[in-house]
């Protein structure tokens, strides 16, 4: 089958005031479709960098990037936009919320580009931030809101249309656990929905819902673990361990 | 397990299998099947050491014993009570392992590591379905968050041992 997103020879070079910066060095991801896949990987190892290049919000010094087979990493910054608007969901780091939109105005957005009416965006919107415990001031301004707030608008946003993928960096890092919690809910929902997810994160307890696994060092792929299903748990007891 | 029994026997002289259905309580679905061998086998080395005394109840057919704590087990709780459990955690099995395969050539380290990675991530995941399932108590939940931060403590201390051997593979 087709992989939903591809990156084959992915690499990446910043080249800031003449110092280059080998972010990338040649990454090959295959990611089917309904796939839950976690990136990880210390500060600087090229985590946001492959994110954004599969997003085609950065373009690749060389190697490709695929969307259903096809190629996506010459389109034009005008078709890349209508594809991010039709295929794809995105939640920053620093959530990039409109400031002079209200949480929920800033939740309605995409689904207003997509068509939908004035009411049903606004239903839709509601919904969805009730379900990540942000509903209760939906006319605040992104400002009015704390980090863990704006963090879960963000990731309203970007689930609003139901996007057939999910990308999302660090969409956990601002969340206390309690809120963590609710937002991993709301990924293992889309994923059971069939969206496809790619989240890059630093937290192992976010990583260790995904199916896989991707670990990401100096640039290139270091580890791939598959994850199994739940086995059973139990107290160490009866083992007589410390008896 | 042991103290675990003289605490809970300590309000009151019970049976054996009573003191199971009160550790249920607490862990729910997180016990493991005790099977009556275990209970009864701590209960009598319990016995043994003079920690409780054991008396068969007259005119049971099943010949079940009723324990109750002896002045030993009374102080012996006590000091349990009294004595904080170790805090530190320098005991790794993995550890052991890393260590001895390395220095003896048996295996790639970062092998290793990257196994007891998965390993690690796995048990993230059964942590997490197992406070996703309903009907805990909140002293199981807790436990089960416990054994979540630790899990990530493990896997960030992985990240630790990966990175110092890349600066001084020795």
């Amino acid at each position: 089958m087709t992989p939903v997103l591809e990156a084959r020879g992915l690499a990446k070079t910043y080249d800031p005031g003449g110092a280059q910066v080998l972010a990338l060095r040649g990454v090959d991801l295959k990611i089917g479709r309904g796939e839950f896949v976690a990136i990880m990987g210390p500060s600087g190892c090229g985590k946001s960098t492959l994110l954004n290049l599969l997003a085609g919000l950065d373009r690749p010094t060389a190697g490709e990037v695929r969307l259903d087979g096809e190629r996506i990493d010459g389109l034009s910054e005008a078709d890349l936009a209508r594809l991010r608007r039709r295929r794809i969901g995105f939640v920053f780091q620093f959530f990039n919320l409109v400031p002079a939109l209200s949480a929920v105005e800033n939740v309605e957005l995409p689904l207003l580009l997509a068509g939908r009416r004035r009411r049903d965006a606004r239903r839709i919107a509601s919904e969805l931030m009730g379900e990540l415990g942000v509903g209760g001031r939906p006319a605040a301004a992104p400002a009015e809101l704390s980090g863990g707030q704006q963090q879960r608008v963000a990731l309203a946003r970007a689930l609003a249309n139901t996007p057939d993928i999910v990308l999302g960096d660090e969409p956990t890092g601002n969340l206390d656990s309690a809120a963590a919690r609710e937002v991993l809910g709301l990924l293992r929902a889309a994923r059971d929905r069939g969206q496809t997810l790619l989240i890059v994160t630093h937290d192992a307890r976010v990583a260790a819902a995904a199916d896989r696994v991707i670990a990401l060092r100096d640039g290139l792929v270091s580890d791939k673990a598959e994850l199994q299903a739940p086995r059973p748990v139990a107290l160490p007891f009866g083992s007589d361990r410390g008896a | 397990m042991r103290e675990l029994f003289l605490a809970l026997l300590a309000g009151r002289r019970n049976y054996g299998y009573e003191l199971r259905q009160a550790l249920d309580r607490e862990f729910g679905e997180l016990l493991p099947a005790l099977n009556a061998g275990q209970i009864y086998s701590t209960l009598s080395r319990l016995e043994r050491d003079g920690l409780v005394v054991g008396e068969s109840v007259a005119g049971d057919s099943r010949r079940k014993r009723v324990y109750e704590l002896t002045e030993a087990g009374r102080a012996a709780l006590a000091r349990w009570i009294e004595t904080p459990v170790p805090g530190t955690r320098l005991k790794d099995e993995f550890f052991m392992k890393l260590v001895v395969v390395a220095s003896a050539r048996l295996a790639e380290p970062t092998t290793l590591i990257e196994r007891q990675r998965r390993e690690y991530l796995q048990s993230l995941r059964d942590l997490d379905a197992l406070l996703a399932a309903n009907g805990k108590g909140v002293a199981a939940e807790l436990l089960v968050e416990g054994a979540v931060l630790h899990t990530k403590a493990d896997l960030e201390w992985l990240d630790l041992i990966e990175q110092r051997l890349q600066e001084d593979p020795r």
